[in-house]
């Protein structure tokens, strides 16, 4: 049997069935991995013998993003600086999945502290795209994405701050969401920009989505920003019905840059959505233009004071200096987070701690928060008529490992459509809608409003079930 | 040319206070003092990876206790911000502080200086903010080790304005501010054990020169008393400095208590840039008008107006009207003693003389002692009339300390009562004039001393349980009227 290609609700109803075990299943997922590994390298580090227990909940193989902590497990950010770092706690996420009984496969390959969308600025190398090994998973959870697409694993959590879950999972083929800021508790993921992170799940359909979310969503009160809401059943959402709903169609969206077959496979989800009942309409989210600007402003001012901890005084990596040149303290600190940073974190440090410095602050940073409410605005009054806004979630399909690598600012345009709904705090799901050329897939982004994850569910399983059809 | 009297010096303090709440302001460690190194420390408060802050609700009750005792605006939404700074003590790297709403501003401090005047200090803001670890250095090791256990403990920096013009109007602020904080009972106020510490700014102007001078920033003074010494020495370099035509530099200086000098550490240059910004892990919070007026009640009388009503309600006089406010456990008491008794004078002159010796030497407030106000009352009764002597009333109050008797069972029980009675101190008065023929010459000659050497004889024939004052009279009365 192949169970590894299966989903979570299958393998769950084969368990009720007494048709398979936990443990099978971890077996059938160790052998893929053992098979295909070696070509996709989505793991950073693989966990030996996890703990695996029969009439538990949920005993699903899940792969963890490197950057979610797990007590005693090596978590490092895909990152040299982290060498070494074991967490004497479990993230929040992390106890709750725990708590359903599922299983630890790995931690998975990231760009270094989240930072690109390739990830290939990762200390142990590039993970590849399962559809095509040549091209990059997408990133920043490029691992965990291309795990779920390998049948490496069957569930995945990723962390979302631009479209790190989104993007991967749009260059994989699998279900990603980013969830309303708040809606998941952040404590134990390791902060790139604390005011834009989320956790999230990367499934293979939209059911394993809502069952995940229903393990790690909700209040948490080692996490004062986390919402104190209730959260709903989310498989309760998984209507196939879309009649009346009002789903706006940025036209910012659709410019210079986005790809013909990207374009063309968004259309006709919409045109499936219509004739399902949706009604769509074109609208303008007239600050779009300035998003890019303003999260790399945001993000990296954050990630600059995020990263400062990494100095090699309390763990990970220290490098002791041979000679003294300034003074003992400042060279152990320079020396370490010289040795410890790839280049990508270095950049955004430096980004981040200018745009911060005084006599800056207020072109940069302070203007940046300003639009950053400008962008949240124009999404609040979209959603004041709309029940969901509907985009492309990448303006291309996976490209090539090495193509962009040496072009931060191209790297940075891959996001330019996910990148917003981070800004705003709003939820966004991305969807396989299509297979363009190469065999690649394609990504639909659906946005709904805060803690309308339900939206997002009803119209993605709606798609979902009709797509083939 | 100028000279040291023309200028004026400027002076602000900047003290940070530990509060003294039950956890860390941002998780659950228990805050105290001291304990086997890195032993009061969790993965928050030791800023590992992933770990998130939860604001510490008793933080903020005091932080607004402490901005009302000191007259300031409560803001009614208040943030915290990140200060970003290396220093291996800091293990984020960053400290959770208040930048630009802090939970108080614009207040004030009414200071009580030597010459009965009140001066008015104004508080220019108060913030909060976690404290750091602790660095320990040695000469033997080639290394530094880091002790976490204060890291995250609650403070609250008071920031006065430059309102202060003598290293004595700073210490008479430090005392005041002190005792203020110690009425609210929200900090131990200890600068030896760092629950208290001040940093001063200070500069010189010419006199009438409205515009501030160039400032140095003063650190590491251990005691109000350095922090009086290391303003004199550095108003008395500054004033050379510009005596000699120079310029003083703005500058970071720290005080050698050993040397008794300050010494330059960083100049305005070499200052930090840092890089304030919101703290994203923490939401603003609201404060209600309510919280706020709730909070006002739970204020306790401050010392200034306890200070002001004992003078005028019991027409204490100001020394020990200052002397009382000093220990609030203390004015208590002598609150409820001067219910029970009218001579006040009387009261303070015990409180503020044997007790207070007694307190100070067994380090603890007078509520944490067996003394009760009806025992005091009793005991100054008893040596008012006589029953007892002064020294043997200081002995009373020893034993009251340590036992926790009532004063006439102590008499009783060391037989501290004097001889009174007539019968017997006339037979001795007898016995000594017929047997100190010589000194009785001496007494009619009117030689005062001679009378004392009697009543010393008398004291030593009654084992010093004779009523001093009694047998003086009786001794005058024989000598001279028979």
């Amino acid at each position: 049997m192949t169970l590894q290609t299966l989903t979570a609700h299958e393998l769950l109803n084969l368990i009720k069935q007494k048709k398979t075990s936990a443990q099978e299943i971890y077996r059938s997922i160790s052998s893929q991995i053992e098979k295909t590994e070696k070509d996709v390298h989505a793991y950073a580090h693989i966990f030996q013998n996890p703990k695996i227990e029969e009439s538990r909940e949920c005993p699903i193989p899940v792969a963890i993003k490197d950057n979610i902590c797990i007590t005693d497990k090596l978590t490092t950010c895909s990152s040299k600086i982290l060498s070494g770092f074991r967490p004497p706690y479990n993230a929040t996420v992390i106890e709750k999945l725990k708590n359903s009984g599922a299983v630890f496969i790995g931690h998975t390959n990231m760009d270094e502290f989240a930072f690109g969308s390739s990830t290939e600025t990762s200390y142990y190398g590039p993970t590849h795209n399962p559809h095509k090994l040549e091209c990059v998973p997408g990133g920043s959870s490029g691992g965990s994405a291309a795990a779920v697409a390998a049948n490496e694993a069957i569930w995945a959590l990723g962390s979302d701050t631009g479209g790190s879950i989104r993007q991967p999972a749009a260059f994989c083929g699998v279900v990603g969401l980013k969830p309303t800021y708040g809606r998941v508790s952040r404590y134990g993921l390791i902060a790139f920009a604390s005011s834009l992170d989320q956790i999230g799940p990367i499934t293979k359909d939209v059911r394993d989505a809502a069952l995940l979310m229903n393990i790690i969503a909700g209040y948490d009160e080692k996490d004062s920003t986390s919402a104190n809401i209730p959260i709903p059943d989310y498989t309760q959402a998984l209507i196939d019905n879309v009649k009346g709903l009002k789903i706006g169609i940025p036209k910012e969206y659709f410019i210079e840059g986005l790809s013909e077959e990207v374009k063309r496979a968004v259309f006709n989800a919409i045109d499936l959505l219509k004739k399902q009942g949706a009604i769509f309409k074109e609208i303008s989210l007239p600050h779009t233009a300035y998003a890019v600007a303003t999260y790399y402003i945001v993000a990296t001012a954050e990630a600059s004071s995020n990263l400062a901890r990494f100095d090699g005084v309390q763990y990970g990596l220290r490098i002791q200096p041979q000679k003294t040149r300034k003074n003992p303290i400042v060279d152990l600190y320079e020396e370490t987070r010289d040795a410890g940073f790839g280049l990508e974190a270095k950049r955004r440090i430096m980004l981040g701690t200018y745009s911060l410095s005084s006599g800056y602050y207020d072109a940069y940073y302070l203007k940046g928060l300003k639009v950053r409410t400008l962008i949240k605005q124009d999404f609040e009054k979209a959603f004041e008529t709309l029940d969901a806004i509907i985009t492309p979630t990448t303006p291309t399909t996976a490209f090539k490992i090495g193509e962009k690598a040496n072009d931060p600012l191209s790297m940075y345009l891959s996001d330019i459509y996910t990148i917003s709904a981070n800004l705003s705090g709003i939820p966004a799901i991305s969807i396989p809608c299509a297979t363009g050329k190469d065999n690649l897939p394609i990504g639909l982004q659906i946005m709904a409003k805060p803690f309308d994850e339900e939206m997002l569910f009803r119209i993605s399983y709606t798609f979902e079930k009709n797509k083939n059809h | 040319m100028e000279t040291t009297q023309q200028f004026e010096t400027v002076i602000g303090l900047e003290v940070h206070l530990q509060l003294k709440t039950k956890t860390k302001i941002f998780c659950s460690c228990a805050n105290d003092f001291g304990g086997e190194p890195n032993t009061r420390t969790c993965p928050v408060c030791l800023g590992l990876p992933g770990t998130l802050p939860v604001f510490n609700k008793q933080v903020l009750d005091y932080g607004i206790k402490i901005g009302l005792a000191l007259n300031c605006a409560i803001n009614n939404v208040i943030k915290f911000d990140r200060k970003n700074y290396y220093y291996p003590d800091l293990p984020k790297a960053y400290q959770i502080s208040q930048f630009d709403l802090p939970i108080a501003k614009d207040g004030f401090l009414l200071v009580p200086s030597l010459n009965n005047e009140l001066k008015k200090i104004r508080i220019h803001r108060a913030h909060l903010e976690e404290d750091a670890g602790k660095l320990m250095h040695d000469a033997v090791h080639p290394y530094s080790l880091v002790d976490y256990n204060r890291t995250g403990t609650p403070l609250m920096e008071i920031v006065s304005s430059p309102d202060m013009h003598s290293p004595q109007d700073a210490y008479d602020y430090l005392q005041t501010l002190k005792l203020t904080l110690q009425y609210l009972d929200v900090s131990d106020c200890d600068m030896e054990k760092g629950s208290l510490r001040c940093d001063a700014n200070v500069s010189i102007r010419p006199k009438g020169e409205t515009k501030l001078g160039t400032k140095t920033e003063l650190k590491n003074m251990n005691s109000f008393k350095a922090v009086k010494a290391a303003l004199e020495y550095e108003i008395a370099r500054q004033t050379s400095v510009m005596l000699s035509g120079d310029k003083i530099i703005q500058e970071t200086r720290l005080w050698d208590e050993n040397k008794q000098m300050t010494f330059s550490m960083r100049s305005k240059e070499e200052a930090h840039d840092y890089r304030y910004f919101p703290e994203p892990d923490l939401v603003p919070f609201t404060i209600s008008d309510e919280k706020i007026q709730s909070i006002k009640k739970m204020i306790p009388e401050l010392p200034i107006d306890k200070y002001h009503r004992f003078i005028e309600h019991y027409h204490l006089s100001d020394y020990d009207a200052r002397l009382l406010i000093q220990d609030a456990p203390l004015a208590d008491f002598f609150e409820i003693c001067a219910k029970n008794f009218h001579d006040t004078k009387k009261i303070c002159n015990w409180l503020n003389t044997q007790v207070l010796q007694e307190l100070n030497e067994r380090k603890a407030p007078i509520s944490k002692t067996l003394l009760t106000p009806d025992n005091l009352i009793m005991l100054i009764q008893k040596t008012d009339a006589g029953i007892i002597s002064n020294l043997a009333a200081k002995d009373v109050l020893k034993i009251i300390f340590e036992t926790g008797k009532q004063t006439e069972q102590i008499i009783e029980e060391q037989g501290l009562a004097q001889i009174s009675d007539d019968v017997t101190l006339e037979k001795i008065a007898d016995d000594l004039i017929r047997e100190n023929q010589k000194v009785i010459e001496q007494i009619k000659n009117g030689e005062q001393k001679a009378l004392g050497f009697l009543i010393g004889q008398a004291m030593k024939k009654m084992n010093g349980k004779a009523n001093p004052k009694k047998i003086g009279d009786i001794l005058q009365r024989r000598i001279f009227h028979g």
